[in-house]
């Protein structure tokens, strides 16, 4: 083996092709701990610890080879007993001795191997005691991964220096990370305390595969398994979990940047305990996993004398920064530990072990579950779900859930469970962290100002040429932002071409795309729980990771990362005010040498930064400004990151805090991509005195110059924590140098030099391309006759808007013309005008497309009479997602009713359907979308689907969520969305039960019971690591993947995303075909595929690059009357397409006639290329990228470095092209299944029944078949109450009741998982504990997280506390619960909450309907936006409110039992008054309306009350 | 766009006032009378700032109406008139003389009466002028290179202009004995007064520019005499050649081309003495096409004081268009639509009962 890195050992992967890469493969996962706290280890440890993987077993993923896993594995203390049992030679007293298995080649000659490892043994201060062949049975295996299975052994040493504990660790450190460098090994682990078995296994087979395992004398007091779902097929031997220190379910989002800082401050780090610390480097190995990275970091904090916890505490930080309430030396600790490490951020729940100490962390968003027990013996278990052992329920003393942020800790020597409190309260006091802090940071704020400098008119206009400003991006980016401090918003999509095929010079930051949260980890809503969120970063030189001194808090705290003017004097003059020294780059090149003086240019300052770091400078700012004629600016992106990667490189970069003075940034895409490159802060100095000059020529009214900046800071700084959470980061110091982004038409050589580890799929131009952009901006700053262009100081534009002389656009006034005139005229001949048009237009490279070449000729062409009819193409075809919200009842009738007369497809959009449409065969979507709001997602809407479409992402802002202001909630828009008219609905930025791909998988499955014939859709959006996720959706049984371009419409969406998030579908949609392909998963699914696609070429482009099925929005919408206004958000469509506003909708042309023209011209043209191609049908065509050739006639300055093979390229195998079968959805083994017959009599009659049953957590989505049979029969109003009983005893699986319509009640003794009654659509479920149960139920938990998500009418009764983010998105719900975690009631439009007890952080964000009554609430908890802006109100309860209250406590105690509602109940009369009301404003103010308007005799629907609505809701 | 609203608030077109008929066929003043800076405001609101913006593909210059529009509502007159100027030299013979294509290319315009565009324009210059907001750009340093402008109509201007800025030392050449070509002798006064053009021939003189009247190239000067003595010749002559129309009876006395009849009309008002002038004076007149010319020859006619005037138009009648009666009016004026031009002679005899829906009185 010649790989370097161990985790590059024992894999199946195929290297990289096309667009494929391995690389990019992510995980998922199950993960338990069992301990035990009597002292005593036991093998029953061991066997409670398999079972409860084994109950895990639908969390983690087969591939297309059923038998091989994606990894499962156990971490266990070293079995004493067991080795001296097996062992043929004799072992020092336990904790003397080191064992771990070892992973060999296959070929290897073991023998010298040993001699080899007995060597190293002897250098690292170890004796080799002996070794043993492990037992092993590869018969279990699947054939993949038996074709990567190691030999397996075990090795024992001892010390040479009678080391023990600790100190024993450290030199067997050393040897295993030589032994695995040298020797062409991996070391699962090598400890004196623990042990790991692990392997590319199912769960099922980790026992059978090692007996070891069975054998009674493997005896632990503890336990972590870790079961894993990789989005590939390829999964390998080391990277299966347990590492050594931990196991994790999650994903580390920020862990390029980790990485990077990790090797960068490699060259500092010492430590008296790790004298050979210069023999462990990289600490960091190649090829590793996000968690094997991080188990070596922890490895080496622990190993260098922190505790584990102290090193969690370290690397995964719980949101700190805005907590009040936290004690102050635990937020010193915090804030000091944040000057040496940045947070490893990501969804991460992590259990770790040192062999005493066992536990479990989550990360501050808390997005992964974990709950435990423990037992009155001592037992522990703790798991990603509830009930994966059985256990007593009557010997169960506690019930809980791990919490955002908090540590469960037992120590198993001590046998003791540790507070989270106990632990950190310990850690805190371990230094005076407080006291160090005050003493040497500084904050900028604190710095005396000095004075602000203002720039003239023509200094201003001068440089904004030399940057290229535009007058369209002063008038739509900057004044906007200036104004509102807010980004600005467009819509439609973006129809110009990007950056590497446009013909004009671009600013470089345009070749970067952000990259963004899709499926295998969430976005954040940045707004609504801004409380983990943080901004503020420390700036200047960093200490030695491994120890901590006061020396290591001499950092200035920066509150923002965007910096005014002044602020950035203040740092440049550092050293007059005696906190550091600052070196000034100037980052200026002679333009007219071209790209020789460019990188001549960045060498010289490579040597200056050198020069400057010797001198002991603490910051460097680079800057780009006082250019002149001769000396053009670098620009910025590319200084600061090629500076950034020589620092590391040298590593030099901790040593010095990064500033970047700016001219060429101007939006927040800008900001986000200097950040993402290494800057801790960005001074766009150029904007901000645009926006002044703006405020003080007038342009820019009403505000001061002083508000003006600060608005556009600030824009800038929100904008930019909002780009952080679409990729799923909180902090701005994780998100510095995490390089979220890859770049689209730069060549690999500049990537390499200059933004290293960037991907670059297509290759493309370098600092020559650069240097001539730079000299074309350049030259029309300093023209040689200024009198030439007297009134244009700066050029039109027209990247938004189109304009004459701008970009050009797809949709242009010609484009637009000829399509509506074609359709609507029924004229084929000038529907080709149009799409030679487009096409042409594609050749003059708008997009990627344009640029292929359909190689006909090379099959015999077939005759058009032998293709198939068009009839049957258009069955093909789909229009987008556009909700009845977004755009007119009548535009939104006219593409349903084309879609059903054709046989097609049309979409709901997120926003339900009118019962009255659902039913109407005629006016139906066939498509039924579930996005992350869930408007009207009842189970009537999924039982009538054909498909049912998983909104992940959008093409125009994937990882953001989306908001209809309350203007646009006209009262028929809030009837199908189930809210209250005239108030603003939120759709949060992740699916709120998708926080990973075992979630989706869990999302499928439901759905597919809601509606067991539709078929479920998955929308990604194209970006790098689609394909690997698409494998994810395969594997998690998904019937369709669509493949959304970058470019889509949409109703509304910042610039910024619009424009520089995501990638062309020409992209996503190959590497998805390939990777599918290489995984053997393609045959199973179908793709779909749309983003701007307009013609029939586009169509038969698509298909030859893999995809069955096409989508169209924008296209349709111009048919109907669209053109292109891009004013969808303001309600002012004049064409009434996107306006709900009567009198606009009045002005709609639209019919659907004229849609059915546009798609069977379409499928007409479709035939042609069809038949010139050689193909009789589409199916014949699809996958066949062979066919598509690179147009080499096209020539362009730009794009001719564009290697665009990837994309065609066909993997090495002749697998399927397309899918031929269906995937297995397993709907016969579900629960429901087992019972439907004995509730026949209540289906077929609606007589009563009751059902008793026991269940376990491998029963998911429990009554969620059988309601969809109560739907089929009775429709929206369900069975009248009480007809269907189901009295279930046990632990429920995952979405107990999801869905479950009226008639349905769900009685559960025990407890449940997460997601109980998603979509509630009018059941009832009830949770209480066993009746044998001994703990106080209102103190412990008694289901998981996500509850009641999305439900829209029933009943709950939880006796008992529930996790984080209860009833998010409820409009309609009834529910009683006994405490809730964090988050609860976010983004609530209706219902009724009572919560009995403790409420977590972050209550009611973004609630904006319903009613809650709450127990001693506790006012600090309540989202504290939402209250300081007046959106809620917290009210004493009046009479109509006392009996609502009175009347659920009443239920919820006959329900449940419950002694405190018992207790409520009873002292009611003074009780009452510890309730609080928590009551949108808006939402009450509306009802207020709407009640003295029946008291009037109006309709509340009334064009009158809307006024009056409108007028309340636009006061706001 | 200040107000994305503005469209829905504002839904009426205002138009300028004219002045009154009695008093303006009583000279040849301009017909219009600006329109007053507040209506001008309100109807910029209506301007929707179109994603694709059809008005500016609509018009030949691409001028960057959204852009101007917007700053017109906000009451930034000095910067409308740099964007308006960007794309178009003389926006003051446009705003009075274009057709206006942007407006019926306006998104509005598919359902609402469309922007008030011309009229707008047309206010940004007048208002610029009336401020002193437009000056001389003359060009820093001279290229030493020379162009020959031959013809001085709006594109020869236009253009002379341009390369005047540039650097280039710039001849525009001009038969005629004034500058201008067709806008100082085909355009009657009461469309466009003269000084407008004047006003721009100082700017042009400032900034550098030469001009030659009366010079009449491939008379006066060879063609190849000019290439020889300029570095550069831009030919934007035009053409004064009319189009006949050979049917029976063109060659009747009294059939005159627009032009000459126009010209002759033009030269009169500039104060100039033509011996035999073409006028409509007590005469009928029969005017043959209802374009722009004959619209031209309409009021020129009118303002002679004809006894009536016919116009026969081949195209179809507009839709709204109205003719407001006017009792003052001395001239009987009557339009035919879709009448074929088929016989000069036919056409006398079969119009002589002057029966006409339209004729007014």
């Amino acid at each position: 083996m010649s790989s370097a890195s161990p985790f590059e050992r024992f894999n199946t992967a195929p290297a990289a092709s096309g667009l494929y890469d391995p690389s990019r493969d992510k995980d998922a996962c199950g993960l338990a701990m069992v301990a035990t706290l009597r002292g005593q280890p036991g093998h029953d440890i061991i066997e409670t610890a398999l079972q409860a993987l084994t109950n895990l077993d639908h969390r983690g993923a087969v591939g297309s080879d059923e038998g091989t896993g994606d990894g499962a594995g156990l971490l266990s203390q070293i079995p004493d007993r067991f080795f001296r049992e097996v062992l043929e030679f004799e072992l020092p007293n336990s904790g003397h001795y080191g064992a771990g298995l070892v992973f060999l080649p296959e070929e290897l000659d073991l023998r010298s191997w040993i001699a080899n490892f007995e060597q190293l043994a002897k250098w690292a201060n170890c004796k080799l005691l002996g070794i043993r062949q492990v037992p092993t049975n590869p018969g279990v295996l699947g054939s993949l991964s038996r074709k990567a299975m190691p030999q397996i052994i075990q090795v024992f040493v001892s010390s040479l220096l009678e080391k023990s504990g600790i100190e024993f660790e450290r030199d067997l450190y050393l040897l295993r990370k030589q032994s695995e460098r040298k020797l062409d090994c991996y070391h699962p682990s090598l400890s004196s305390r623990t042990i790991v078995y692990k392997g590319m296994l199912t769960t099922m087979q980790l026992e059978p595969f090692y007996p070891d395992l069975s054998h009674e004398l493997f005896e632990s007091k503890l336990a972590l398994v870790h079961s894993r779902f990789s989005t590939n097929t390829f999964p390998s031997w080391p990277l299966a979990h347990p590492f050594r220190f931990i196991a994790h379910n999650g994903e580390i989002n920020t862990i390029k940047g980790n990485r990077n800082w990790m090797r960068a401050r490699e060259a500092k780090l010492a430590s008296d305990l790790l004298p050979f610390l210069e023999d462990l480097k990289p600490i960091i190995s190649a090829g590793a996993s996000d968690s094997a990275s991080f188990d070596e970091v922890l490895e080496l904090l622990v190993l260098s004398g922190r505790s584990v916890p102290h090193a969690l505490m370290m690397m995964i930080p719980e949101a700190w920064e805005k907590q009040k309430e936290m004690p102050q030396s635990l937020r010193d600790f915090y804030e000091y530990h944040s000057m040496l490490i940045e947070p490893w951020d990501g969804p991460a729940a992590v259990l770790f072990t040192d062999g005493d100490l066992v536990g479990a962390t989550l990360d501050r968003n808390g997005l992964r579950p974990g709950r435990y027990i423990v037992t009155e013996d001592g037992l522990v278990v703790l798991a990603s779900e509830i009930g994966v052992v059985g256990i007593d329920p009557s010997r169960i003393v506690r019930k809980g859930r791990l919490q955002p942020g908090r540590m469960f800790l037992a120590d198993t020597a001590s046998g003791r469970l540790i507070d989270d409190d106990d632990i950190k309260s310990e850690i805190a006091a371990l230094e005076p962290w407080g006291q160090w802090l005050e003493e040497n940071r500084i904050n900028l704020r604190d710095i005396p100002d000095r004075e602000h400098i203002a720039y003239t008119k023509s200094s201003v206009a001068r440089r904004q040429r030399t940057f290229g400003y535009t007058v369209e991006e002063l008038r739509m980016i900057i004044a906007p932002m200036a104004k509102t401090g807010a980004e600005p918003i467009g819509a439609m999509g973006s129809d110009t071409p990007i950056a590497a095929l446009s013909d004009r010079p671009r600013l470089l930051f345009d070749y970067f795309v952000q990259q963004f949260a899709q499926v295998t980890n969430p976005p954040l809503d940045s707004i609504r729980e801004e409380i983990v969120t943080s901004l503020s970063v420390g700036i200047g030189p960093e200490q030695n990771l491994l120890t901590a001194t006061p020396e290591h808090a001499k950092m200035v705290v920066l509150d923002f990362p965007v910096l005014s003017n002044d602020e950035l004097a203040k740092i440049k003059y550092a050293e007059d005010s005696g906190f550091g020294k600052a070196f000034v780059v100037k980052g200026l090149y002679r333009v007219d040498e071209g790209s020789v003086a460019l990188s001549s240019r960045i060498q010289e300052i490579y040597d200056e930064v050198d020069e400057a770091l010797s001198t002991g400078i603490t910051f460097i700012v680079l800057s780009d400004r006082d250019s002149n004629r001769e000396l053009a600016p670098i620009p910025s992106l590319l200084l600061t990151s090629a500076v950034h990667h020589h620092l590391l490189r040298r590593g030099m970069r901790t040593k010095v805090g990064l500033v970047v003075e700016a001219g060429d940034v101007r939006e927040v895409h800008h900001v986000a991509a200097l950040i993402g490159y290494g800057a801790a802060a960005v001074n766009p100095y150029l904007a901000m005195e645009s926006a002044e000059l703006m405020v003080r020529s007038g342009e820019i009214a009403g505000i001061t110059v002083a508000k003006a900046i600060e608005n556009l800071i600030k824009a800038l700084g929100k904008g930019v924590l909002k780009v952080m959470s679409k990729m799923g980061i909180s902090t701005v110091a994780s998100y510095a140098g995490a390089q979220c982004f890859e770049a689209i038409g730069l060549s690999q050589e500049f990537i390499d030099a200059y933004f290293t580890g960037t991907t670059s799929q297509l290759g493309g131009i370098g600092l020559e391309v650069i240097a001539q952009e730079i000299q074309e901006r350049h030259s029309s700053s300093y023209p040689i006759e200024r009198a030439m262009r007297p009134h244009e100081d700066l050029d039109t534009g027209g990247e938004y808007q189109w304009r004459r002389s701008g970009p050009p656009h797809l949709f242009n006034p010609e484009t637009v013309f000829k399509l509506q005139h074609a359709t609507r005229t029924k004229r084929y001949d000038i529907f080709k005008q149009y799409t030679d048009l487009i096409d042409d237009q594609a050749e003059k490279l708008m997009t990627l497309r344009g640029l292929f070449k359909l190689r006909t000729g090379v099959r015999k062409p077939v005759s058009i009479s032998e293709v198939e009819p068009a009839s049957e193409i258009v069955k093909r075809f789909s229009t987008g997602a556009m909700s009845y919200g977004s755009i007119s009842p009548e535009a939104h009738e006219v593409l349903a009713i084309a879609m059903n007369r054709l046989g097609a497809r049309s979409n709901t959009g997120e926003g339900g359907e009118d019962i009255e449409r659902l039913l109407d065969p005629q006016r139906r979507s066939a498509i039924k979308q579930v996005a992350s709001g869930r408007f009207g997602v009842t189970s009537m809407y999924l039982t009538h689907a054909d498909d049912i479409q998983i909104k992940m992402a959008q093409g125009a802002k994937p990882g953001e969520g989306g908001q209809l202001p309350p203007n646009k909630v006209y009262p028929w828009i809030a009837k199908v969305r189930h809210s209250t008219p005239g108030v603003g609905l939120i759709s949060p930025p992740p699916h709120h039960d998708i926080y990973s791909i075992e979630d989706l998988k869990q999302l499928i499955f439901d759905l597919k019971r809601a509606n067991t014939k539709a078929r479920v859709q998955v929308k990604l959006v194209s970006q790098v690591g689609i394909g690997t996720v698409a494998s994810g959706v395969a594997k998690a049984k998904a019937d369709v993947i669509l493949v959304s371009g970058h470019d889509g419409g949409t109703g509304a969406s910042p610039l910024s995303s619009l424009k520089h998030a995501g990638t062309p579908w020409e992209l996503g949609l190959a590497e998805t075909q390939q990777t599918l392909r290489i995984n053997g998963l393609r045959d199973r699914v179908a793709l779909q595929v749309d983003g701007q696609m307009k013609t029939g070429r586009d169509v038969v482009i698509a298909a030859l690059l893999g995809a069955e099925e096409y989508g169209f929005a924008t296209a349709p919408l111009v048919v109907s009357g669209c053109v292109m206004m891009r004013v969808c958000h303001l309600d002012t469509c004049p064409v009434g397409v996107a306006t709900q506003n009567p009198e606009l909708r009045s002005r709609f042309t639209g019919k659907a006639e004229f849609v059915e023209n546009f798609f069977m011209f379409l499928a007409e043209q479709v035939r042609e290329y069809l038949a010139e191609l050689g193909f009789r049908s589409l199916d014949e065509a699809i996958g066949h990228s062979e066919l598509l050739d690179v147009n080499k006639a096209i020539s362009h300055w730009k794009a001719d470095g564009l290697d665009l093979t990837p994309i065609l390229a066909t993997p090495d195998e002749s697998g399927p092209l397309r899918r031929y079968t269906v995937q297995d959805h397993q709907l016969d083994k579900h629960f429901d299944k087992t019972i439907l017959d004995r509730v026949a009599k209540a289906l077929e009659d609606a007589q009563p029944v009751e059902l008793e049953l026991p269940i376990t957590n491998v029963e998911q989505a429990v009554g969620t078949l059988l309601g969809n049979e109560v739907t089929k029969r009775y429709g929206a109003d369900g069975l009248p109450q009480g007809t269907i009983t189901l009295k279930l005893t046990g632990s429920a699986g995952q979405s107990l009741g999801a869905f479950i319509p009226s008639g349905i009640k769900v009685v559960l003794y025990g407890d449940s998982n997460d997601y109980v009654g998603k979509g509630l659509s009018g059941g009832t479920i009830v949770l209480r504990p066993p009746v044998s149960s001994v703990f106080p139920a209102e103190s412990n938990v008694i289901a998981g997280n996500v509850i009641g998500y999305g439900g829209t009418s029933g009943e709950l009764y939880l006796r008992g506390i529930v996790g984080e983010r209860f009833l998010v998105r409820n409009s309609g719900v009834s529910a009683v619960v006994e405490g809730v975690g964090d988050h609860a009631l976010e983004y609530m439009t209706g219902g009724t909450a009572v919560i009995l007890g403790r409420t977590g952080r972050n209550l009611a964000a973004g609630m904006s309907g319903g009613v809650a009554y709450i127990y001693h609430l506790r006012a600090d908890l309540v989202n504290q936006q939402a209250l300081k802006d007046g959106e809620l109100d917290l009210l004493l309860l009046e009479d109509a409110d006392r009996e609502v209250l009175l009347g659920l406590l009443q239920k919820h105690d006959a329900e449940t039992g419950s002694t405190l509602a018992q207790r409520l109940i009873a002292e009611f009369a003074t009780e009452v008054s510890n309730f609080t009301k928590v009551l949108p404003r808006d939402y009450a103010n509306v009802l207020k309306i709407q009640s003295e308007a029946s008291t009037d005799g109006l309709t509340t629907d009334s064009p009158e009350v809307w006024a009056k609505i409108l007028e309340v809701s636009s006061r706001g | 766009m200040a107000d994305p609203r503005g469209f829905l608030k504002v839904t009426e077109r205002a138009k300028p006032n004219s002045r009154e008929i009695e008093v303006r066929i009583k000279d040849w003043k301009e017909v219009y009378e600006p329109q007053d800076l507040g209506t001008i405001k309100t109807q910029s609101a209506r301007c929707m700032d179109c994603g694709i913006a059809f008005c500016h593909q609509g018009c030949p210059l691409g001028n960057l109406i959204p852009e101007w529009n917007d700053l017109v509502w906000r009451d930034n007159g000095k910067e409308a008139i740099e964007r308006l100027h960007a794309t178009n030299n003389f926006p003051e013979f446009t705003g009075k003389l274009c057709p206006a294509p942007c407006e019926s290319s306006c998104v509005l315009g598919i359902n609402q009466p469309a922007v008030t565009i011309k009229q707008i324009e047309l206010s940004i210059i007048d208002q610029a002028f009336d401020r002193g907001w437009v000056s001389v750009h003359a060009p820093e340093r001279m290229t030493g290179k020379t162009v020959a402008v031959v013809g001085s109509g709006p594109a020869g201007l236009a253009a002379a202009q341009q390369l005047t800025r540039a650097g280039h030392t710039v001849a525009v050449f001009e038969k005629d004995d004034k500058i201008g070509g067709l806008l100082r002798y085909g355009i009657p006064d009461f469309k466009m007064e003269k000084h407008h053009i004047d006003r721009r021939i100082e700017q042009m003189e400032a900034e550098g520019t030469r001009f030659r009247t009366g010079i009449n190239i491939g008379r006066d000067i060879s063609w190849s005499d000019l290439y020889r003595r300029y570095d550069a010749v831009l030919l934007a002559t035009g053409s004064d050649r009319p189009r006949d129309l050979k049917i029976p009876g063109r060659d009747l006395d009294g059939v005159y081309f627009a032009m000459t009849y126009l010209t002759q009309a033009n030269r009169t008002v500039a104060g100039e003495a033509i011996p035999n002038q073409i006028s409509a004076e007590g005469k009928h007149v029969v005017i043959l096409g209802g374009g722009d010319t004959g619209a031209d020859c309409l009021g020129t006619a009118t303002r002679q004081g004809a006894l009536s005037v016919t116009t026969l138009a081949i195209g179809k009648r507009p839709m709204n268009s109205v003719m407001k009666p006017s009792p003052g009016r001395l001239t009987r004026i009557s339009l035919r639509w879709q009448v074929p031009m088929r016989s000069l002679a036919s056409e006398f005899i079969w119009l002589a009962p002057l029966n006409s829906s339209e004729t007014m009185g």
